[in-house]
């Protein structure tokens, strides 16, 4: 069934419509042309149990330099680390800095390359080759997720219900955040270490 | 003199909410019909192209006496038509029990908190909340996506606000929305194993009731099912399955391979093609698919979508029998109306200029 789908993108409806020039653009989608392919991101789909373990790790270490963030202050670190983690992410990922990262609830595929951007799990257009509805020869980014989380020691939070996406944290890091909240958390368990230390 | 009164009708007037019941978060028809155990009938209105009333209420007067509730589409494919909160400030004037949808694609949070408030005062009292086509399949592609919500965070958004009185951003509402909640469900497209979990997801941000895509494969909706009925899914939401008349093998491809989403086996399109009246053989099909989908259990009623062959919907619910001889609510002129008719009905024909001391003479 799936040769039959016609491969017809937004770029293909707005060339047909535009007017003949000698500047022909490429007959793929807006988001297409940003990116070509899919070859990494399929990747760290396919080892997000290994990533899932890296990352548990990563967060642990980044957690223990907190006093180091805080020293030389969270927001003179944010550039560099920034700099850093959004091409990290990118290479892996196909990370597109919502500055809100869920990737150990979605099996290691990022939500923000669906098209409609849904952070909940797939729409009703998934093609029956499991292959998005607006790009045609793209994998669908929630078939994918499911997936990777099967893989996963705690895939099962796929299952929590994510709030909308906060469009003011774009372009900020995730990372430094999510230290940031977790020296919180930590602190407010046990008042007394900050006493001490205070 | 007592005037006779339908069934979920407000007495005081037909575009008014029903009496509030225990149990219930709506004040509307649908809620009623689906928690007093009967198999509930909906169908979708074709949006016009139009700013006209009339072709509304023409639309529908067709459904009258035969459907539950009337979903108000949202630019349904992505296609440009009279938005759907436009359709149910109409209907719910005529004392239709309209299901407003809403889709993600077009409006940002602060639209649709405000639509689903200004909905709610209108009278709505079913929102159905979707994610949305891409801007792609339909006539304008060249328009921005939006989806700044997905139609589970839509949902939960709905919820606070009625069950919180709070606008997502922790802002008090004066008076709550009271509304019954739904969603889609897409049993027929992958990843299957998926789908049912999704659901329950879905219920744990809100949705109260559930309308699937076009089942034309029975034994996968069944599979479905009883995934849904295992996961506990279908006690605490009511599920309406899909289904609709193919007008003809040649429309039935064209469907499986332009609309995303919709799966049509190659069973139906043999069946189709085979038949000496397509059109005659499409209804009849989708007759068979409603009397083998009552049957499940767990299913708590019909969506019955008649694109552009809306007048076969009275028929094919009438056939299939699925109202075991209930009858929905009926838009019909009431008693009191018809007396001020009778009475008065001549001043919008004939030409009298009464003074007012003509008047106090006839009085007398």
């Amino acid at each position: 069934m799936s040769e039959q789908q016609p491969t017809v993108t937004q770029a293909t409806l707005v060339k047909k419509a535009a007017p003949k020039s000698d500047y022909k653009p490429a007959d793929v989608s807006p988001q297409r042309r940003v990116q070509r392919t899919f070859a990494v991101r399929l990747w760290s789909i396919r080892h997000s149990r290994l990533l899932e373990w890296f990352y548990g790790r990563f967060a642990d270490a980044f957690l223990l330099l907190h006093p180091l963030w805080k020293g030389i202050g969270y927001s003179r670190v944010e550039a560099p680390v920034k700099f850093i983690e959004k091409r990290v992410k990118g290479f892996m990922f196909d990370c597109r800095m919502c500055g809100q990262c869920v990737l150990s609830s979605t099996g290691m595929s990022c939500p923000m390359n669906c098209p409609k951007q849904l952070r909940n799990g797939p729409c009703g257009g998934v093609r029956a080759n499991g292959n998005c509805e607006v790009e045609p020869d793209m994998p669908c980014v929630w078939v994918k997720a499911w997936e990777g989380s099967r893989n996963m020691v705690h895939g099962d939070k796929i299952l929590t219900v994510q709030k909308p996406v906060d469009q003011s944290l774009r372009e900020t890091s995730a990372w430094l955040r999510v230290t940031a909240q977790a020296a919180a958390a930590r602190e407010a368990q046990n008042p007394q270490n900050t006493g001490a230390s205070a | 003199m007592s005037v006779r009164h339908q069934r979920d009708e407000n007495p005081a007037g037909i575009h008014l909410p029903l009496d509030p019941l225990p149990g219930h978060t709506s004040r509307g028809r649908l809620e009623r019909v689906l928690r007093r155990g009967e198999f509930a009938v909906t169908t979708e209105l074709n949006p016009p192209d139009s700013a006209d009333p009339e072709d509304v209420y023409n639309r529908a007067k067709i459904f009258d006496g035969w459907v539950d509730a009337i979903n108000a589409v949202d630019a349904s494919g992505a296609n440009c038509h009279m938005s759907s909160v436009g359709i149910c400030a109409l209907l719910t004037r005529m004392g239709y029990a309209p299901i407003m949808q809403i889709a993600c694609r077009d409006k940002n949070r602060i639209a649709i908190q405000g639509d689903v408030l200004g909905g709610a005062a209108m009278g709505v009292a079913n929102m159905l909340c979707l994610t949305g086509d891409g801007v792609q399949a339909g006539d304008q592609p060249g328009a921005k996506p939006v989806f700044d919500l997905d139609s589970m965070s839509l949902l939960e958004t709905i919820r606070i606000m009625r069950d919180n009185g709070k606008f997502l951003s922790g802002r008090k509402l004066t008076t709550p929305p009271q509304v019954f909640l739904g969603c889609a469900v897409n049993p027929f497209a992958p990843p299957y194993d998926f789908r049912p979990i999704h659901l329950g997801k879905k219920i744990a941000a809100g949705a109260q009731f559930a309308q699937t895509q076009y089942c034309f494969d029975v034994p996968m909706f069944k599979a479905f099912m009883q995934k849904a009925r295992d996961l506990g899914h279908t006690e605490k939401l009511f599920l309406l399955c899909g289904v609709g008349p193919l007008a003809s093998a040649k429309t039935a491809k064209w469907i499986r391979s332009n609309v995303p989403g919709i799966h049509i086996p190659d069973a139906v399109i043999k069946r189709l093609e085979g038949a000496q009246d397509q059109k005659k053989e499409g209804k009849q099909l989708c007759i068979d698919i409603i009397n083998e989908v009552k049957e499940i259990p767990g299913v708590a009623g019909v969506h019955v979508m008649a694109y552009r062959q809306e007048e076969y919907v009275a028929e094919i619910v009438d056939e299939s029998g699925v109202l075991k001889g209930r009858q929905p609510w009926k838009r019909e002129i009431r008693r009191d109306d018809q007396i001020v008719a009778e009475r008065l009905d001549h001043i919008l024909h004939d030409e009298i200029t009464e003074t007012q001391v003509d008047m106090v003479k006839t009085a007398h």
